[in-house]
């Protein structure tokens, strides 16, 4: 039995940190945790056919968290000494009322997560500058090759390494390591004076080796450029209400923002989610079971454990229509009296813990996804979007679509426009008539702003039919 | 330089002796930047304290130029041992991407030499006690102003503090320290008949703690805001005239700041490429980016790369006059920078605003909605359904809906779309109403027409 693994990379020993929170584990505090990350992140990036940028950034730090009722007190140093762990420590459990003192913690357990959702060597992630700099250039002459009319390709390759350690006074002492990274690529085509963009990418909690399987790199090269090449003949995006085909995978935003953000146990507790009355009622249509799962493996939205060290796992959010339940964190679990489901997590350890998604999407269904566009005489037909918003409170969304097609009698037509679909979060799936068997999960690219903190998540839907949303376009 | 360093100190110190490292290790230039600060914030809610948080932070940002390759790094570990690893890391870095010909420091002769006080530090520290008394205040202004305020996010209340050093190879090194405190509450009013729910918010922020209105006022407005949304509706699809608040404007604002930033210029994507000279807009618009309004949010002596800032004319009576660049932007471009270098440690300088906004015309909001007969007044955007590259605009929204002059009812669930381009040409009034709440601000503003999407 020596110290656990990741601790050592602190510089600390587990008598230290086990002192720490036993300084902000005071009688009056309900919970405390201290959370230890240690952050390396690289990014290299390409235009003008051109790797002309590398950067590099370390950050390491400790967040000290004591919770009472409903209060939270928090405190983070970028400073790793006993002094420092003490200062942050005594900061934390102002909130409470109790003197100072040490209490009797329970001896925290050293644990391992149970599984390796991402086993990752560090070289695999740190691999060498110049690997990333030949795939850089590889994506640019690809995506050129696709058309001449591709006057500019933007890429960039991004990897984090992150460990963590998390000791609670529940009594676990756990760590973490946790990899992730990202290919983007950006094409920028032009026709006749007339411009446009399109975009692909993807990553997870993944190897440099993962974007060589299949040629990756190469599809999302073309994948940016035909999108780019595909809107310079968009037309106008209709205007109104209408029915929209939604295409599998990351259209699965729509789940994120329409439903998920509203079921943060947070929201709910405060009693200020459109969702908060809705437990165990209908709001959505019977072909309807969406689920958050944080243990599908190599995931960008998957984590071993949440940052409170709970382990992450699978949580049905709605079922056949029906509400069942809210993500959770201890916090919001504990005062809510519902279980603790893995979803606090945190940007780092300067953030405090919030409850949050991790792969959201809707389970697969019976129908034929060519029938389900044929079902539709006039509306639309959407495969790829940019980024979603959600008024928690009213439960109004927004997602913006950057490839979209008309549907006319039945059949996919012109290709339109960027138009945002706007809707209602506890109606809008009460709307889904149609899901088919198609279940895709996003090629992970997706981050999650709450509350200013960014987290990576992961989206996913099979093709669905919305029988009406209100769709922004300029046309009527 | 012969300008006298200010605050001669340990950062300082460090600055000079990395830049050092950096030369012994092969860069024939460089630029370090050292930012440090403190922040506490309180969060009440329901006049209760939901959550203190207090931290101090630090980091340091490293760019080497290798010839005409560079590479940008950075860390929070000060230690001796962790920086020297990191200049040698940049360097090899540097080494391992490629040439790139307008890369490199501004010239020397260029560097900022005075640099006004601009006000924006105040030394007044609030204890624990005095900022949750002032988030209380703040919630309990908005939790009282009408019974159908039933619920809140809760208020806040945040103070920070930092400073910034930047020295560069030139013999550059500027320092300047800034300030900041802010409020803000989040009401939720319910509707007594249906039971649905609306929230809303307001704030204040200020660089100088006295200068921030009353805990009372801002609450009071947040409360205004939120409640006037119940009984939200939706409008039919039709095409009609927008007026956009203050708020919403000021988004269109940033709007602008992003299409007339270099970096989306030379690389082609921004609908303003090859823009300049010609007219945006009618001639009563004038845009400016003032990186020199004492006491301003986004105000500061020098750019991210040590260049003086400047009040730069974006829009000069319909015309679009200037882009905002950094050296590196400006010289793709064939332009001199316009002191917009824009830092965050660890990343390469980008182009940012300073104090960016659209001047003032002479209507009130009032006499702009009354010129109105039927159209949308936006008080609330979501969503990013904006293509840089196009123009085209597509947003979530949500305000009121205009009938003969006056706002007849709130309404919700609507898009409203056109195209930048047209929508600045298309800019009928502006209001007096210019107040600055962050870097980027607009009065209300009254475009022609755009395509409103609900029913």
């Amino acid at each position: 039995m020596g110290e656990l693994v990741q601790l050592t990379s602190f510089g600390l020993t587990e008598g230290e940190v086990l002192g720490a929170l036993g300084r902000v584990k005071v009688r009056d505090v309900d919970y405390a945790d201290l959370y230890f990350e240690s952050c390396v992140s690289e990014s290299v990036s390409m235009e003008e056919s051109l790797v002309k940028r590398a950067t590099k950034s370390v950050s390491q730090g400790v967040g000290v968290r004591a919770t009472a009722g409903e209060k939270t007190g928090f405190a983070y140093s970028d400073e790793l000494t006993k002094k420092d762990l003490e200062l942050a420590a005594d900061t934390a459990r102002y909130i409470a009322n109790s003197p100072s003192g040490t209490l009797a913690v329970p001896v925290a357990v050293r644990q391992r997560p149970t599984r390796d959702l991402y086993p990752v060597e560090r070289t695999q992630v740190e691999v060498a500058t110049a690997d990333r700099v030949s795939l850089l250039n590889a994506i640019d002459a690809e995506a050129r090759r696709y058309d001449p009319r591709i006057k500019n390709v933007m890429a960039s390759f991004n990897t984090e390494y992150k460990v963590v350690v998390v000791a609670t006074s529940d009594g676990t002492l756990i760590g973490d390591v946790q990899p992730l990274s990202r290919l983007q690529v950006t094409c920028i085509a032009e026709e006749n004076g007339q411009r446009q963009a399109g975009s692909f990418g993807g990553g997870g909690r993944v190897g440099f080796e993962f974007y060589h399987e299949g040629d990756r790199y190469l599809r999302y090269a073309r994948e940016a450029a035909r999108e780019a090449i595909l809107n310079l003949s968009a037309v106008e995006a209709p205007a109104g209400v209408m029915p929209v085909v939604l295409g599998g995978g990351w259209p699965g935003i729509l789940l994120h923002e329409a439903i998920g953000h509203g079921l943060e146990a947070d929201f709910n507790r405060k009693k200020t989610s459109a969702f908060s009355h809705l437990l165990g009622k209908r709001v959505a249509s019977d072909v309807c079971t969406i689920v958050d799962d944080g243990t599908l493996p190599g995931r960008r939205g998957s984590l071993n454990m949440d940052d409170e060290g709970t382990p992450t796992g699978r949580t049905v959010l709605i079922e056949r229509g029906i509400l069942r339940g809210y993500i959770t964190d201890k916090l919001n679990a504990r005062l809510m009296g519902i279980p603790v489901t893995g979803n606090g997590r945190r940007e780092s350890y300067q953030s405090v813990v919030l409850p949050r998604m991790t792969n959201t999407f809707m389970l697969a269904g019976t129908s034929d996804p060519e029938e389900i566009i044929r079902s539709v005489d006039r509306g639309l037909y959407a495969v790829s979007f940019g980024g979603g918003q959600v008024d928690i409170t009213n439960g109004k969304f927004v997602f913006s679509a950057s490839e979209a097609y008309l549907i006319e009698g039945g059949k996919v037509t012109r290709p339109v426009k960027g138009a945002t679909l706007i809707g209602s979060g506890p109606e809008i799936l009460t709307k889904v008539s149609m899901v088919g068997h198609d279940l895709k999960l996003d090629e992970g690219i997706g981050t999650c702003g709450k509350e200013g903190q960014s987290v990576p998540v992961g989206v996913g839907l099979p093709t669905i039919r919305i029988d009406e949303i209100t769709v922004g376009g300029t046309q009527r | 330089m012969n300008q006298q360093i200010q605050h001669y100190d340990g950062y300082s110190q460090l600055a000079m002796d990395l830049l050092a490292k950096a030369k012994r290790n092969g860069a024939t230039e460089a630029d370090i930047i050292i930012a440090d600060g403190e922040t506490f914030s309180v969060q009440v809610r329901l006049g209760a304290v939901d959550r203190l948080t207090k931290a101090r932070e630090k980091h340091l940002g490293l760019r080497v130029f290798v010839g005409k390759r560079s590479a940008s790094t950075s860390t929070s570990d000060f230690s001796a041992d962790s920086l020297n690893q990191l200049v040698a890391e940049t360097c090899t870095l540097a080494k391992a991407v490629v040439e790139d010909q307008v890369s490199g420091l501004p010239a020397a002769d260029q560097m900022a030499g005075e640099r006004p006080d601009l006000d924006l530090y105040d030394p007044t520290r609030l204890n624990t006690e005095q900022q949750i008394e002032l988030a209380k205040r703040v919630e309990a202004a908005a939790m009282s102003m009408d019974e159908r305020v039933t619920n809140s996010e809760g208020g806040d209340f945040d103070s920070s503090s930092g400073r910034v050093v930047l020295g560069n190879s030139h013999g550059f090194l500027g320092e300047y320290q800034s300030s900041s405190f802010s409020m803000s509450v989040s009401p939720v009013a319910t509707d007594p008949e249906t039971g649905t729910m609306q929230r809303d918010s307001w704030y204040a922020v200020q660089r100088k703690f006295s200068k921030l209105d009353s805990p009372e006022a801002v609450g009071l407005e947040a409360a205004r805001r939120t409640v006037r949304k119940l009984g939200a509706r939706k409008v039919a699809t039709q095409r009609v005239p927008v007026v956009f608040d203050s708020e919403t404007a000021g988004s269109l604002m940033g709007n602008l700041c992003s299409a007339v930033s270099g970096y989306s210029l030379y690389k082609g994507a921004s609908f303003l490429a090859s823009q300049l000279g010609k007219p945006l807009a009618p001639e009563y618009v004038t845009v400016y980016d003032d990186g020199r309004v004492v006491g301003g949010l986004g105000s500061r002596p020098f750019d991210g790369e040590g260049l003086p800032t400047r009040k730069t004319t974006v829009v000069e009576r319909g015309v679009l006059k200037s882009y905002l660049l950094d050296t590196y932007s400006g010289r793709k471009l064939g332009l001199a920078s316009t002191g917009n270098a824009s830092r965050s440690v660890g990343e390469n300088p980008s182009v940012g605003p300073t104090n960016f906004y659209l001047a003032p015309g002479t209507k009130t909001a009032e006499d702009m909605i009354k010129t109105v007969k039927q159209g949308l007044y936006v008080t609330d955007l979501i969503g990013f359904g904006i293509n840089m590259v196009t123009g085209d605009y597509s947003r979530g929204a949500a305000g009121f809906w205009i009938e003969g002059g006056e706002l007849a009812y709130p309404v919700e669930e609507i898009t409203i779309a056109g195209n930048l381009k047209d929508m600045f040409a298309g800019i009928e009034m502006i209001g007096s109403d210019l107040v600055f709440r962050g870097r980027i601000a607009s009065p209300t503003v009254k475009i022609a027409e755009m395509m409103v999407a609900g029913n």
